[in-house]
């Protein structure tokens, strides 16, 4: 790709990533949430793979990483929703932790808790999918 | 109700998709047009007339009428499993071009190993 | 409003005709990307925000992908032969249709009219919801709270089929 789109998209991916930030952590106030949010970060990464082609990012460990980071996500929503079970009325996915007042950023309990989570897994996930297609593309060029 | 038999109609066509074609890129076009009908038929049937979004103010107030948000719960989860279920038929796809040099699902029964 | 409904779903059954029976893969993969977007201004008529903007990054990402896998490989339609298995699947699929129309016919009969549901089941998701999660989108309340069994059930299911296409797609073994 020509100059000017590696720039328009390196600036634009930026936002985008910062709009998905946004989208994740206010998922308890306004519409969106954890997967709506991780499906924007991840179309940042993505826009900015594609403008920049695979020499731009060294594939194969951002590859490892990705993956690495959804595995965490799944174990620490799977922890946090056992931890529920001990610190509280015996109750799987219990919402353990003090409600606040309802409309402000951080309220709610451990729902943000889990939209984050959610939103790296599915980040991660998208990620990941998209990275392991664009090796196999370069594999099978070779 | 026309809205309930046309999202109907969509699924139909997807369905004739998945039977009739031979080539794996349009059976997994067909299978994300029923998904899509699937769920806009769960959106329409979760919908009220003039009610708001499910979304409320911090006065916590609940409005009149309010469109119902189970069946947009389940939605949301499943318009991003649909996305990684058709990404792994897309690579069982490109695996199969890979092997056979072809996309025509009676061609690969033929060519055995 | 009805009427509005209508004639989006008409031209996305349109476009989903035209994705299934195009020539070129590239063109029937744009049909396709019309049902997705279509179905966004669907969502957003019938008042979910959510669903609306999940599905539109879900597109688009789709449509990358998509896009991806076909000019990798090869973007030709084959020619369709008029022979004895064709005919026997076009038959086939004929009385599927005529078999789920049928039972879609009976089952219409249950259903309210368009608008007229009666938040039955989800009463107490409406009135207590905000209160006892703290969340004031219902949505999400009812994700990760009443039913947060299912979408950790999602969450695991989104993982299994990212670790499946890793298997799938590695050409050799890892050193």
């Amino acid at each position: 790709m020509s100059v000017i789109v590696k720039k328009i998209a390196q600036l634009m991916s930026s936002l985008i990533f910062v709009y998905g930030i946004y989208i994740i952590t206010h998922g308890h106030l306004t519409p969106g949430g954890g997967f709506a949010g991780g499906a924007l970060v991840a179309g940042a990464f993505i826009l900015l793979i594609l403008a920049n082609g695979s020499e731009y990012v060294r594939l194969k460990r951002q590859e490892e990483g990705s993956s690495l980071i959804e595995s965490i996500a799944v174990l620490s929503a799977l922890v946090l929703a056992t931890v529920g079970l001990a610190a509280g009325s015996l109750v799987f996915f219990n919402n353990w932790l003090p409600g606040g007042i309802p409309g402000q950023l951080i309220s709610a309990g451990t729902i943000p808790l889990y939209n984050i989570f959610i939103g790296m897994e599915v980040a991660a996930a998208l990620i990941t999918i998209f990275l392991a297609l664009v090796i196999y593309k370069e594999e099978i060029s070779k | 109700m026309t809205v309930f038999i046309l999202c109907f109609a969509l699924f139909l066509v997807g369905v004739h998709g998945v039977l009739t074609r031979r080539n794996l890129i349009k059976v997994v076009i067909s299978l994300t047009i029923m998904e899509f009908s699937i769920f806009l038929m769960l959106a329409l049937v979760g919908y009220v007339s003039m009610g708001e979004a499910p979304v409320l103010g911090s006065d916590l107030v609940v409005p009149q009428l309010v469109v119902d948000p189970l069946p947009q719960a389940m939605v949301l989860t499943a318009i991003v499993i649909a996305l990684a279920t058709n990404a792994m038929l897309l690579t069982i796809a490109v695996r199969l071009y890979k092997k056979y040099g072809t996309f025509d699902i009676r061609r690969i029964n033929e060519l055995k190993g | 409003m009805e009427v509005m409904l209508s004639v989006i779903i008409g031209s996305m059954i349109v476009a989903a005709i035209a994705a299934i029976h195009a020539r070129d893969l590239l063109s029937a993969i744009i049909a396709q990307g019309f049902v997705g977007y279509g179905l966004v201004i669907c969502f957003v008529m019938l008042r979910a925000p959510d669903l609306a903007i999940v599905q539109i990054v879900v597109e688009t990402i789709t449509l990358v992908i998509m896009v991806a896998v076909v000019l990798d490989s090869s973007r030709k339609e084959l020619e369709t032969v008029i022979d004895r298995r064709q005919v026997a699947t076009t038959g086939m699929s004929l009385l599927f249709l005529v078999l789920l129309l049928f039972f879609f016919n009976r089952a219409i009969g249950s259903l309210a009219r368009f608008g007229d549901h009666t938040l039955r089941m989800s009463e107490a998701y409406v009135t207590g919801a905000a209160e006892q999660t703290g969340s004031i989108n219902l949505v999400t309340g009812v994700l990760w709270d009443f039913r947060g069994y299912d979408t950790l059930g999602e969450a695991t299911v989104l993982f299994t089929a990212a670790i499946g296409v890793l298997t799938i797609i590695r050409l050799a073994g890892k050193k």
